[in-house]
C-alpha cells in the first residue's frame, strides 16, 4: 500500500511559439521541488531529449506553423495518454497565425526576393529547413487535445494548479483570476 | 399576490411585461448574455441567455415571464451549451486577444472566462476582414465582431445617424457603414457618439487610447462579469 | 456600361413609381437592378437619397436577397437549381458542360461581361428539372443537348423573347385531383356563399371546418383569423406566403398557375372573417415569371367588384391585394421574416411573441397563410365546414397537395386526402425500389422502407407538400450534405447558432465527403445539431440539422464508410498545405511533404 507511486511522465515542447509558456512554467519557482518529486521529464527543452518516449503527460505550448511542427506534434499525441495545449497560440494560432491573412506566397516573396540586401538567394531551398503551412494552425485542427491552459503566457500558478489537479486525479479546474487570454 | 416564477428552484417575483431576463436580474441573478443592453429592446441574437422553460430552450432576454414557470438557467447542460455558442463566436472571427485594446474589459472574453471556456472545439474560419482607419477618432476592427448589432441600434435609434448596418446574410453577413466609400472617415460618426462607445467586444475602439489600463485592474481582471453585470447595468 | 456609371433619372423614377414609399425598398431595388443589370455603389446611394433613408439600410437590405447583386453579373445570368433531386439528375455535369462551353467559371462574370453562371435553391421546377433560371425565366428539361443550344444563343447573344419557347414551358403536371384540383368554381361565387353567411357565420364555418395552416406548422387556420379580428388595432392585413422555397415543393407554383383566382378569393374571405382591407401576396422572385398574369387576375377582379371598395355592394368591405416580389430568400417563408421584408427590410425573423395575428406588418394586426390554405378557404365557403371535415382524418381534415419528384416514373402534383400512407403514395406515382423518402423538403423528415406504413397527417408525418423519393441506388449521406448545404446558403445569419452552426456542419460534411472523417466529426456533428436546434432563434435553425440527424439515425453506415480513421483526422489536406511553401522555394524533395499518419499510429 505504501509503496512510492510512480512518478508521473511528462514531455514537453513548443512548435511555433515563443517559449513564453515554458518560461512561465519555470515561474512555479519553489514549486519545482515539489514538481520533481512527482514528475520526471521525457522529451522537452528542460532534458534536451530529441524524440518524445511513452508519457502520461505531453505539454505543447505553440501552433503549427510547419512541417516539423506537425511531426513533432504527431509524435507527441502518439506517445502521450494526456495531451494539453498550453497557451493562446496552441489554442487559437495565437500571434504566429496573425500571418493567416497573407499569401504565403507573397509573403516569402516580399521577405526574400524583392526586399534590397536580401533578394541575393531567394527564397530559401535547404531540405533542412521545415516548409511553411499555408496557414498557422491551432494544435487541435491537427490532433485531438484533452486539455487546455489559455493565457498568454498562462501564469505559473495556473500550469501548476492543473498539472497537481492532473496528477492527483481530479479533473482540471482553473479558478477565475488563473483563467485569462491574454 | 405578485406573481413569481421559479428561477433555478428560487422564487422570483416579476411585474407584467418582464421578460425573464429582466426580472431575473431585478431580483438579483445573472443570466449571461451580449447582445442584450439595458437600455435597448430585446435583440436575441447571441443566444447566451438561453434558458430551459418546460423542457423547451428559449431566449430569456425576450421571452415574458409568465406566472409560476419553471426556469432553469445555471445548469451544466444549459452552461454547456453557452460555451458552445462562445466557441462558435470565437471560431467565427479572428479575436486574438493579447493584441486586443479591448482585453480585460471585454464582454466576450469575461463571458468564456465565466464560462470556463479554457479552449476550443471547432476548427477556425480565419475569415479576410481588413480594419478600418480612416476616421479620425476611431478604429474599426471588424475581426471581433459578434453582430450583437448594438452600435447599429444606438445610431440609429439614439444617436440618430444610421452610420453602420449589417449586409448580406448567413456565415457572410457583416457590419457596413453609412457611406458609399465603405469608411468610417465618411459617415458623420463622432467619438462621443452612443454608438462609438457601446461595443461589447473589441470592433469599434478610440484612437490613442491603447492599453491604458495595467494588466491586473481592468473590469474583468478584478471582478467576474456576473457581478460587474449586475453593478453597473452592463 | 461601365461599373459605376449610373443613369440617375431611371432611379428616380422608379422611386416615385413606388411613391417614394421606404417599404417598398426592395421592390425598388428589384426595378432599379432590372432596369441597370446588377447594383452599383451609387446606385444604392441614389436610392438612398431618393428615399431619403441611410444608405446604409439600402446596403444592408441589397446584400440580404441572393437576387439582388452588389457585384456585376453576366448580360446573361444563369442559375441552375441545385437541389438533390436535380443533382441526381445530372445538373452539376450540366452546369459544368455550360461553364466549359462559355469559358466561364461558375460565380464568376465572364471577361466581355457576357455571362454568368451560379447555383441557387431549389425553384420550384423538381418535376420537370434539371431547371435554371436565365435572367429570372425557368427553363426546365434541362439535358446536354438543350444546354448546347442555350451555349450558343448566349454566344450570338440572342434575346431571351427569340429563345425556343419550348424551353420555357413549365407544365403543370397534375396526376391527381381531389377536392381543390377539380375544384371548377366562378369568380365571386365562394365569396358571394360567405357574405350571405354574414362574417360571424362564415368564421364558424371555418371553425368546424377545422382547416389547419399547409404551409408545414398546421395552426389551426380559424384561431388565427378570430385572434387578428379580435386584435384592437385598426387597419388590418391579410397576407398570402407564395414564398415557396422548400426544397422540393411545387404545388403553390400550380395553384397560382391555374388556380391564381381561388386563392385571391380565398385572400378575400379571409379579409371578409377579420375585417383586413389591405392584403400582399409575397411571391418568391423564383416565380417573378407569373407576375403579369397574376396581376392580370386582380385587375380582372377589381372590374367585377371583387376586389376593391364595397365589394359585393357592402359597404365598408374594401380589401386590395398588391404582389411583393421576393429575391432568392429562403427564410423570408418564415412569416415574421416575410412581414420584415414586406416592409422593405432585411429578412430576418422577429421575436416571438407578438405575434403577426397582433403585431404583423407595420404593427397591424396580420394573417398569413400559405397559398393553399387560402385556396382551401374557397372549398369551406362553397361546400361549408363540415363537409370538408368530411375529409382527411379528425385532425388533417380536407386534402393535401403533394409535390413528388426524385425517383419516381411520373412525377408532379397529387392531391390525396390526409391521412393517406406513404406507400399508396409511392405507388401511385410509379416509384420502386425506394430506400427513402424526404417528406417536407429540407427541413422536413427522412422516412426509411420500415416507415412507409405512416401516414401524411399532422398527426404522424406533418409536411408542407414535398416529397422527394429516393431509390436504393441513392448515397443518403449526399442527400444530407446537400440540404446542409443549402440552409448554410439559407441562414440570415442573424443568431450565432444558425450562422456558425450551419457553417460549420457544412464544413463537417465537406470533410467527410472528402474522406477525411473520423469518428469524432459524427460527434461533432451530433453536438452542432443539438444546439441549431435548441438554440436558434426561428424553425430555419431548429429544423435545419433535421436530415442529418435522420439520416445518421437511419442510415449510419453512410457516413460511417465514410470514415478515415476512428479518432481524429484534421479537416485540411496536410500535404497540399504545404503547396505553397513548395512552389516559393522549388522544394520537392521527401522532406517537403507530410504524409497521412501511419495505421496503428493515433493521429
Amino acid at each position: 500500500m505504501n509503496a512510492p507511486r510512480p512518478k508521473v511522465r511528462i514531455a514537453t515542447t513548443s512548435l511555433a511559439g515563443c517559449f513564453g509558456c515554458h518560461m512561465s512554467f519555470l515561474d512555479i519557482d519553489e514549486h519545482l521541488f515539489e514538481l520533481v518529486e512527482l514528475v520526471e521529464f521525457d522529451r522537452s527543452p528542460l532534458t534536451d531529449i530529441k524524440h518524445c518516449g511513452p508519457c502520461d503527460i505531453g505539454l505543447i505550448e505553440g501552433g503549427v506553423c510547419n512541417a516539423e511542427n506537425v511531426h513533432v506534434l504527431r509524435e507527441f499525441r502518439r506517445n502521450c495518454k494526456t495531451l494539453i495545449a498550453v497557451g493562446a497560440c496552441a489554442i487559437n494560432g495565437g500571434l504566429p497565425a496573425q500571418r493567416n491573412h497573407l499569401d504565403l506566397e507573397a509573403c516569402l516573396r516580399e521577405v526574400y526576393v524583392s526586399r534590397d540586401g536580401l533578394g541575393e538567394g531567394g527564397v530559401p531551398n535547404d531540405p533542412e529547413l521545415p516548409l511553411l503551412l499555408d496557414k498557422v494552425r491551432p494544435i487541435h485542427e491537427l490532433v485531438r487535445i484533452d486539455y487546455f491552459i489559455p493565457g498568454c503566457p498562462p501564469s505559473g500558478e495556473a500550469i501548476w494548479k492543473f498539472l497537481t489537479d492532473l496528477i492527483a486525479g481530479r479533473t482540471p479546474r482553473l479558478s477565475y483570476p488563473m483563467m485569462h487570454f491574454d | 399576490m405578485s406573481k413569481r416564477f421559479l428561477f433555478d428552484g428560487r422564487p422570483v417575483v416579476f411585474e407584467d411585461g418582464q421578460t425573464i431576463l429582466q426580472a431575473a436580474r431585478a431580483a438579483g441573478h445573472y443570466i449571461p448574455h451580449l447582445c442584450w443592453h439595458p437600455d435597448f429592446p430585446p435583440h436575441g441574437s447571441c443566444k447566451l441567455c438561453i434558458v430551459k422553460v418546460a423542457g423547451r430552450h428559449v431566449s430569456s432576454c425576450a421571452m415574458p415571464a409568465k406566472e409560476g414557470m419553471e426556469v432553469e438557467s445555471n445548469t451544466p447542460e444549459i452552461n454547456g451549451e453557452r460555451r458552445a455558442l462562445l466557441q462558435m463566436l470565437f471560431v467565427e472571427g479572428n479575436h486574438f486577444c493579447p493584441s486586443c485594446e479591448k482585453s480585460g474589459n471585454c464582454q466576450l472574453q469575461a463571458l468564456a472566462y465565466d464560462l470556463e471556456m479554457t479552449g476550443e472545439r471547432f476548427a477556425h474560419f480565419f475569415p479576410e476582414r481588413p480594419v478600418d482607419s480612416s476616421h479620425p477618432d476611431v478604429l474599426l476592427d471588424f475581426n471581433r465582431c459578434i453582430f450583437c448589432e448594438l452600435c447599429v441600434r444606438a445610431s440609429r435609434d439614439v444617436d440618430g445617424k444610421n452610420v453602420f448596418a449589417l449586409t448580406n446574410r448567413g456565415i457572410n453577413k457583416h457590419l457596413v457603414v453609412n457611406a458609399e466609400s465603405g469608411r468610417l472617415g465618411d459617415t458623420d460618426l463622432a467619438a462621443d457618439d452612443l454608438a462609438a462607445n457601446i461595443c461589447p467586444v473589441g470592433v469599434i475602439l478610440k484612437k490613442r487610447v491603447g492599453f491604458a489600463t495595467p494588466i491586473g485592474e481592468r473590469t474583468y481582471d478584478v471582478k467576474p462579469i456576473h457581478i460587474v453585470a449586475m453593478e453597473d447595468g452592463k | 456600361m461601365t461599373s459605376h456609371e449610373v443613369p440617375a433619372v431611371p432611379i428616380e423614377s422608379i422611386v416615385r413609381k413606388h411613391g417614394g414609399d421606404p417599404t417598398r425598398l426592395l421592390q425598388i431595388l428589384i426595378d432599379v437592378q432590372e432596369s441597370i443589370g446588377w447594383l452599383p455603389p451609387p446606385a444604392l446611394t441614389s436610392v438612398a437619397a431618393a428615399l431619403s433613408i441611410p444608405r446604409s439600410r439600402v446596403e444592408g437590405v441589397a446584400g440580404f436577397y441572393h437576387f439582388l447583386h452588389k457585384r456585376p453579373v453576366g448580360r446573361f445570368h444563369l442559375q441552375f437549381a441545385d437541389n438533390i433531386t436535380e443533382r441526381m439528375q445530372g445538373s452539376a455535369e450540366l452546369m459544368a458542360s455550360l461553364c466549359s462551353k462559355l469559358w466561364v467559371e461558375p460565380g464568376r462574370v465572364s471577361e466581355d461581361g457576357l455571362v454568368s453562371v451560379e447555383t441557387t435553391s431549389c425553384i420550384g421546377m423538381g418535376d420537370q428539372g434539371p431547371a435554371l433560371l436565365v435572367n429570372g425565366m425557368p427553363l426546365t428539361r434541362l439535358s446536354h443537348q438543350r444546354i448546347n443550344q442555350i451555349a450558343e444563343l448566349v454566344r450570338r447573344e440572342a434575346p431571351l423573347s427569340s429563345w425556343p419557347p419550348e424551353f420555357f414551358r413549365v407544365d403543370d403536371n397534375i396526376r391527381r385531383a381531389d377536392a381543390l384540383l377539380s375544384l371548377e368554381m366562378a369568380p365571386g361565387a365562394a365569396l358571394r356563399a360567405a357574405v350571405a353567411l354574414g362574417r360571424d357565420g362564415w368564421m364558424e364555418q371555418m371553425q368546424i371546418s377545422n382547416l389547419r395552416g399547409r404551409g408545414g406548422a398546421g395552426f389551426t387556420t380559424a384561431v388565427k383569423w378570430m385572434a387578428c379580428r379580435d386584435a384592437a388595432a385598426p387597419e388590418k392585413v391579410v397576407v398570402c406566403n407564395a414564398d415557396e422555397g422548400e426544397p422540393g415543393t411545387f404545388k403553390d407554383r400550380v395553384l397560382l398557375t391555374r388556380m391564381a383566382d381561388v386563392v385571391f378569393e380565398g385572400m378575400t374571405l379571409a379579409a371578409w372573417a377579420v375585417g383586413a382591407c389591405r392584403g400582399f401576396v409575397y411571391l418568391r422572385g423564383e416565380y417573378r415569371y407569373l407576375l403579369e398574369s397574376l396581376r392580370e387576375a386582380l385587375s380582372l377582379r377589381r372590374a367585377e367588384n371583387l376586389l376593391g371598395r364595397g365589394i359585393q355592394g357592402i359597404a365598408g368591405f374594401d380589401f386590395d391585394i398588391e404582389i411583393h416580389l421576393g429575391a432568392g430568400a429562403y427564410v423570408c417563408g418564415e412569416e415574421t421574416a416575410l412581414l420584415e421584408s414586406l416592409e422593405g427590410k432585411r429578412g430576418t425573423p422577429r421575436i416571438r411573441p407578438p405575434f403577426p395575428v397582433t403585431h404583423g406588418y407595420l404593427g397591424r394586426p396580420t394573417v398569413v397563410n400559405n397559398v393553399e390554405t387560402l385556396a382551401k378557404t374557397c372549398l369551406i365557403a362553397l361546400g361549408g365546414g363540415e363537409a370538408f371535415a368530411a375529409t382527411g382524418t379528425a385532425q388533417s381534415t380536407g386534402t393535401k397537395l403533394l409535390s413528388i419528384s426524385g425517383d419516381c416514373a411520373q412525377p408532379g402534383i397529387y392531391e390525396y386526402p390526409f391521412g393517406v400512407p406513404i406507400e399508396r403514395v409511392l405507388e401511385d406515382c410509379g416509384a420502386s425500389d425506394i430506400q427513402a423518402v424526404q417528406v417536407g423538403g429540407a427541413a422536413g423528415i427522412t422516412l426509411a422502407s420500415y416507415e412507409f406504413h405512416r401516414r401524411i397527417a399532422f398527426e404522424d408525418v406533418p409536411t408542407a407538400g414535398a416529397f422527394m423519393v429516393f431509390d436504393s441506388s441513392r448515397d443518403l449521406f449526399e442527400v444530407a450534405r446537400n440540404f446542409v448545404d443549402f440552409f448554410a446558403h439559407e441562414s440570415c445569419g442573424f443568431c450565432t447558432p444558425c450562422r456558425v452552426g450551419t457553417a460549420l456542419l457544412k464544413k463537417a460534411m465537406k470533410k467527410l465527403a472528402e474522406g477525411r472523417g473520423a469518428k469524432t466529426d459524427l460527434a461533432d456533428i451530433e453536438w452542432i445539431d443539438r444546439l441549431l436546434k435548441n438554440a436558434s432563434h426561428c424553425g430555419l435553425g431548429s429544423a435545419a440539422p433535421n436530415p442529418v440527424v435522420d439520416t445518421l439515425l437511419k442510415f449510419r453506415p453512410a457516413y460511417e464508410r465514410r470514415l478515415q480513421s476512428l479518432d481524429f483526422e484534421p479537416a485540411f489536406d496536410l500535404d497540399a498545405a504545404l503547396a505553397a511553401a513548395r512552389r516559393a522555394s522549388g522544394r520537392d524533395d521527401p522532406g517537403a511533404h507530410i504524409g497521412a499518419e501511419e495505421a496503428g499510429q493515433n493521429g
